[in-house]
């Protein structure tokens, strides 16, 4: 101990004491305060950069979703326009079918009717002319029998015998 | 016979020596079993053998 | 510090350990560039060992000295000495400056504003005009010495690198280039390592200029104490004194009140007040004396470590002249060799130890009632 104080020297023990905090106060302003700063600085900015792909990947991943979601709704709703399209092109083929066939149907059925009308109208007409054209026959042949009294007389008597038969 | 001041300063740090192997051994071994406490075992382990090594030097000091 | 290694590349160990070695063989070269002579060959064997014996004894005090001047070798053939001289600054009433060259190495007197001064063993006096000491006069000896002279040197190295490491982050936008990519792994060591396990997030950034201040320090004026210049700053008492003084005053004066009421009343409220006055009367002085204790622990640690490892090294090297055999030398050549390899890591070790207690007092300084909910 004592040889540890005889030792002690006060010009050391000054000169290390001033230089020391001298040396202190100078790297402090000089090196530790910016170096720390920039370090701090530094990982901040990693930090910051880190959270900021780490936000970005959660945005891309939401995207992504949405867009697969907005894909599957676009695929469900082409398919149900196809459905839908497909459905309406059989309906509307099945109503154009049937509206023909009832149509062409009407327009045989009219056909058909007009033509027994006309087959009708020609009937009586062909009728009216056979009853005309008999008329006129029986009149034709009543005027011959009828010129001479005989004949008259022959008739008479055959529509009689007929009658009384 | 007078015995020297040194031989007590030597028994003296016999003693700091076995306390400080015990602390570091057993610092070892704690660090081999909780690996994870490494920097708490570290700093406690080093404040024990400091203050061991402060009686050793008081003894060496005080011849 | 698996950290700090991971970031250094092999390229870097590989120049590292290279410059080592180189500074360790450089070491050895110097030590058996400075051999004792033997100049008068008369003597028997047994003297001769005796007398190499005490110059190597003789040369180990020397070494560990402080010096007015910067000692390199001396011819010993000649008693010619290589070096430069110091300014010598005293204190004796007034103000006395001249270099210490003007000494002689010891063998003149020195008149300086009628007074006489005599350097005697590394410590200067004051004489009267024929040589005899005048024990009654103190003169306070404020000289630039050898330790001083390479303080300055060591802190203008420091200060120029990291200005330098400051200079490459602006340069590089946040990145450190050149001598900061060594320095940074460092400070972040000491910042993620050191001071935040020990004092908390909150206040470690006003201790940190101190403790990576010591912490650099410490490391280069050990390392420079194992360089063959030889200057052994850290085994003054008075650098460390300095040093753990600092420490304990910046404990002090930026203590929390919890850290006094922790002095005064360790106990806290676990047990009535009427019993704690008889503990206390014990306890109370011996937590007042660990507060003094735990500096002058810091104090002594840095300073007998180094010189214990210098006067080992140092005899180890002067066994190799003393056995002067190729066996017997080789072997303590191997041996110093090792423990020159020791005493890099020694160097390192007791920067980290002396920083790592400093942050842990000041971390109880700061402390705020931590303590009582851990038990």
């Amino acid at each position: 101990m004592e040889k540890l104080i005889e030792e002690f020297s006060v010009g050391l023990f000054f000169w290390q004491t001033v230089l020391f905090i001298a040396l202190i106060f100078l790297l402090r302003k000089f090196a530790w305060k910016p170096i720390l700063n920039a370090v701090i600085e530094r990982e901040e900015k990693i930090e910051g950069a880190l959270k900021a792909a780490e936000e970005a990947e959660n945005k891309m991943k939401e995207l992504s979703a949405n867009n697969e979601k907005i894909l599957a709704d676009a695929r469900v709703e082409r398919e149900n326009i196809l459905k839908d399209g497909r459905s309406i092109k059989e309906k509307m083929i099945a109503d154009a079918k049937s509206q023909a066939s009832t149509e062409a149907e009407k327009i045989i059925t009219s056909a058909k009717e007009q033509i027994n009308i006309e087959k009708m109208k020609a009937m009586t007409e062909i009728k009216n002319q056979v009853a005309d054209i008999s008329i006129e026959m029986a009149e034709k042949i009543l005027r011959t029998e009828l010129k001479d009294a005989k004949n008259q007389k022959k008739l008479i008597e055959e529509a009689l015998k007929k009658q009384i038969n | 016979m007078e015995i020297p001041a040194i031989v007590g300063a030597g028994l003296a740090v016999i003693g700091v020596g076995i306390g400080i192997g015990q602390i570091g051994g057993k610092a070892m071994e704690a660090m081999a079993r909780q690996p994870e406490m490494y920097g708490k075992l570290q700093t406690a382990m080093l404040i024990a053998a400091a203050l061991i090594e402060g009686i050793g030097f008081a003894a060496l000091f005080a011849v | 510090m698996h950290r700090f290694l991971k970031t250094m590349n092999l390229e870097m160990a590989k120049k590292l350990v290279i410059s080592v070695l180189i500074v360790l063989v450089a070491n050895f070269l110097w030590a058996s560039a400075s051999p004792v002579k033997d100049t008068v060959s008369t003597y028997t064997a047994e003297e001769k060992a005796d007398q190499k014996k005490s110059k190597i004894k003789e040369d180990i005090k020397h070494h560990l000295q402080d010096s007015h001047d910067f000692h390199l070798f001396t011819d010993e053939t000649t008693g010619k000495h290589y070096g430069f001289p110091l300014p010598v600054i005293l204190w004796d009433e007034e103000l006395h400056v001249f270099m210490s060259s003007e000494f002689h190495h010891g063998e003149s007197i020195v008149q300086s504003k009628d007074k006489y001064y005599e350097l005697h063993h590394g410590k200067i006096h004051r004489t009267d005009e024929s040589g005899n000491i005048i024990e009654s006069a103190h003169p306070i000896d404020f000289s630039i010495t050898k330790n001083v002279f390479m303080i300055m040197v060591i802190s203008l190295m420091l200060f120029i690198m990291l200005f330098r490491t400051n200079k490459s982050y602006k340069k590089r936008g946040h990145l450190p280039s050149g001598i900061g990519r060594f320095i940074e792994p460092i400070i972040l060591y000491v910042r993620d390592d050191i001071a935040i396990p020990n004092i908390g997030k909150k206040h470690y950034r006003k201790y940190m200029g101190f403790l990576l201040t010591v912490f650099f320090f410490v490391w280069l004026v050990n390392l420079f104490g194992l360089t063959p210049i030889g200057v052994n700053i850290t085994n003054n008492i008075a650098v460390t004194f300095c040093l753990a003084l600092l420490t304990y005053l910046i404990t002090i004066f930026t203590a929390k009140k919890t850290y006094w009421l922790h002095l005064i009343d360790p106990l806290g409220n676990t047990m009535p007040w009427i019993a704690k006055i008889p503990l206390y009367i014990l306890l109370v002085p011996i937590e007042l004396l660990g507060t003094i204790i735990k500096p002058f622990s810091l104090m002594i640690r840095l300073y007998a470590n180094i010189t214990a490892g210098h006067i080992v090294l140092m005899s180890l090297i002067g066994m190799m002249f003393v056995f002067n055999n190729w066996i017997g030398s080789s072997l303590s050549f191997l041996l110093a060799f090792t423990l020159g390899i020791l005493e890099l890591l020694v160097a390192a070790l007791q920067a980290y130890i002396f920083t790592m207690l400093s942050a842990v007092y000041f971390g109880s300084a700061v402390a705020e009632h931590e303590h009582d909910e851990e038990h």
